[in-house]
């Protein structure tokens, strides 16, 4: 039995009940696919398709196509890769650290987040795969496996073989979680299922369900334990990836503040993600009453603190290079200011630390419109903040001779476009084909949370 | 699971009615063979008397079980196998061998975990389930009593489950 206090907002508006929930949810799976969700996926291949073409002059041609030079070694794949990582740590935060700490309001939006979790793992784990050059080789390089080469086996000594098993672990894990919720969720499309087909799909999907209280009573001490492994997860992951920078002795990246200041940035551009994704999807589902004002501003919350750490990690991580005395550290940072770089820096400055500020009003923290610009600006800020990092602390290096610059290439944009075009193409097809309310638990809270419309 | 054939269904539509009702039910004396939800109820298993979960000792066994594996791999490789200094780092580099570790002990206790959990509540693809009711699965609570296993009359079964709030009170031949 649920206690709410009596100032606590409603979670679902207008009088939903439990009936309500399923026939909201279902109906989007259950219709036909309308014009603009046609429209996007059109736009979605038009994207994969470009990108694809690009990828193949990649695969045909080489690493080569790439705009890096023996200075830059690393720019737009890498910095892809750790924006798209950051982005899918909202969806594990949003369902395991707040069921940890019994957020309610996590029930409507868990299933959409950990959805676009899944999707953006994928697309960051394409970078490295590709950077491989020859990634059909990868295997023997990424994995601890018996290979021609005699028993040299990989090296676990490295934060790069590190990340392999952290993102692989992430990724099915999540994956995992996800599909867990779903199983009950399915049962219900199942049940109303009116043609074959769908009985079928939905009915191998949902494993069988039946809603007894034993398995329910299973299933809810699993995704606890799941959330409580989720949790420290989800923070090793971005951790991990920071340290393929901190453990290296570049000026810029040598510093033991990446953990937890990588870790606020995922954070923060993963909610800034979900925003934008949820206020499109709740728009066109009209799902208004399950994702409300009060959801929302939830969410700018957690970005005004998340972002507020990040800009202190900025201010902390210059004060360190001066304090430290280490003339390569200071000049690092002090050409990350004011270099050939400085725009990429100022950018980010605005993007991530000035405007999430103006969340502090809740004229702007409660309006769709400005949340949903916000929310893009601080993904383009976040871009840049990787860019910044890995770009301005290689770009000059300890020999001025070998002093260079980056410029991306045609192949360099392309391949990040199919990375976009197939994060897009996939949460289309989950928009469509998957409940993306997790109609188990919103109606478990339809008594307790539910506004009352006349009483 | 239900061994029996012919059932007496009470369809509840409200959560606390029906822990409430669960326990008039069986303190009638009357059994229950398993109530179906479309969503967790908590306090229900208190009430129907069901123990906790084991799940979470299977969760940690797995894990130790990752552990174990991780560490044996990763001094297998690099300590006996094929002992390399790389960054300047011993034979035994342990604190370099945290990371993997811990991430093969999380993915081998959720993988074990929901593996067991599946197992345990005989979930599969190809399963087939037997619901009593269609609406279970969309917003009716069913308390299902067996007849077979009960020693109580039938008209009493039914009066119980009437007076204890059930909406509907149905009977079911499970094929």
């Amino acid at each position: 039995m649920h206690a709410t206090a009596a100032v606590r907002e409603a979670l679902v508006t207008n009088g939903k009940t439990v009936h309500d929930v399923t026939v909201d949810i279902c109906s989007r799976v259950e219709e036909k696919p309308s014009k603009l969700w046609l429209a996007s996926i059109a736009f979605a291949l038009g994207l994969l398709t470009v990108g694809a073409y690009a990828l193949y002059l990649l695969l045909w041609n080489g690493i080569g196509m790439w705009g890096l030079n023996k200075t830059v070694g690393w720019a737009w794949d890498i910095t892809n890769f750790v924006w798209w990582v950051g982005i899918g740590h909202a969806g594990t935060l949003i369902s395991a650290i707040l069921l940890l700490f019994r957020q309610k309001w996590r029930m409507s939006i868990n299933r959409a987040a950990e959805a676009m979790t899944i999707f953006a793992v994928i697309c960051a784990a394409m970078f490295p795969i590709f950077h491989m050059g020859r990634p059909w080789l990868g295997f023997y390089w990424a994995l601890p496996l018996p290979n021609t080469f005699g028993s040299l086996w990989v090296n676990f000594s490295s934060p790069l073989l590190w990340d392999v098993f952290a993102i692989s672990t992430y990724f099915s894990v999540s994956l995992v979680f996800w599909y867990l919720g779903l199983i009950p969720d399915f049962a219900v499309i199942r049940d109303r299922a009116t043609n074959k087909v769908s009985k079928a799909v939905y009915g191998a999907l949902s494993f069988g369900w039946d809603g007894a209280a034993r398995t329910w009573s299973r299933y809810e001490s699993v995704a606890l334990i799941l959330a409580g492994l989720a949790t420290p997860l989800v923070l090793s992951v971005h951790t991990i990836v920071s340290m393929d920078f901190a453990t290296s002795v570049i000026p810029g990246w040598h510093t033991t503040i990446f953990p937890p200041y990588f870790v606020a940035g995922a954070i923060f551009s993963g909610f800034a993600m979900v925003l934008t994704l949820l206020i499109v999807t709740r728009k066109v589902y009209k799902l208004e009453d399950y994702i409300t004002i009060n959801h929302i501003e939830l969410m700018n919350i957690i970005i005004i603190i998340t972002g507020s750490i990040v800009g202190i990690a900025y201010i902390t991580e210059f004060f360190i290079a001066w304090y430290s005395g280490v003339p390569a550290e200071q000049y690092a940072f002090i050409n990350r200011a004011t270099g050939p770089y400085w725009w990429a820096y100022a950018s980010m400055m605005t993007c991530n630390v000035i405007s999430p500020q103006l969340f502090w009003f809740k004229k702007i923290r409660t309006n769709i419109a400005s949340t949903f610009v916000l929310s893009i600006v601080v993904n383009i800020g976040m871009w840049f903040e990787r860019f910044v990092i890995i770009v301005t602390s290689l770009h000059r290096d300890y020999l001025p001779s070998s002093w260079a610059m980056f410029y991306p290439t045609f192949v360099d944009v392309g391949v990040y476009l199919f990375s976009f075009g197939f994060f897009l193409f996939a949460f289309l097809l989950f928009a469509k084909f998957f409940p993306v309310i997790n109609m188990a638990e919103v109606k478990s809270i339809i008594k307790s949370s539910s506004e009352k419309v006349s009483d | 699971m239900a061994s029996g054939k012919n059932f007496v269904l009470g369809i509840y539509d409200d959560e606390d009615v029906l822990l409430e009702a669960i326990k008039k039910i069986r303190g009638a004396g009357v059994k229950i063979q398993e109530v179906y939800s479309p969503f967790p109820v908590h306090g229900i298993d208190d009430v129907l008397g069901y123990k906790r979960s084991r799940l979470p000792i299977a969760a940690f066994l797995f894990g130790l079980t990752g552990t174990c594996l991780a560490l044996t791999m990763q001094i297998g490789m690099m300590t006996v196998d094929w002992p390399m200094i790389v960054g300047g780092k011993d034979f035994l580099p342990l604190p370099a061998f945290i990371p993997v570790t811990f991430e093969m002990t999380v993915l081998l206790s959720a993988f074990g975990m929901v593996g067991t959990f599946l197992v345990a509540s005989n979930l599969k693809p190809w399963g087939k389930p037997n619901l009593l009711d269609i609406r279970i699965t969309d917003d009716k609570h069913v308390v299902a009593v067996d007849l077979d296993a009960n020693h109580v009359s039938e008209a009493d079964i039914k009066k119980v489950l009437k007076e204890s709030g059930a909406q509907e009170v149905n009977n079911k031949t499970r094929g």
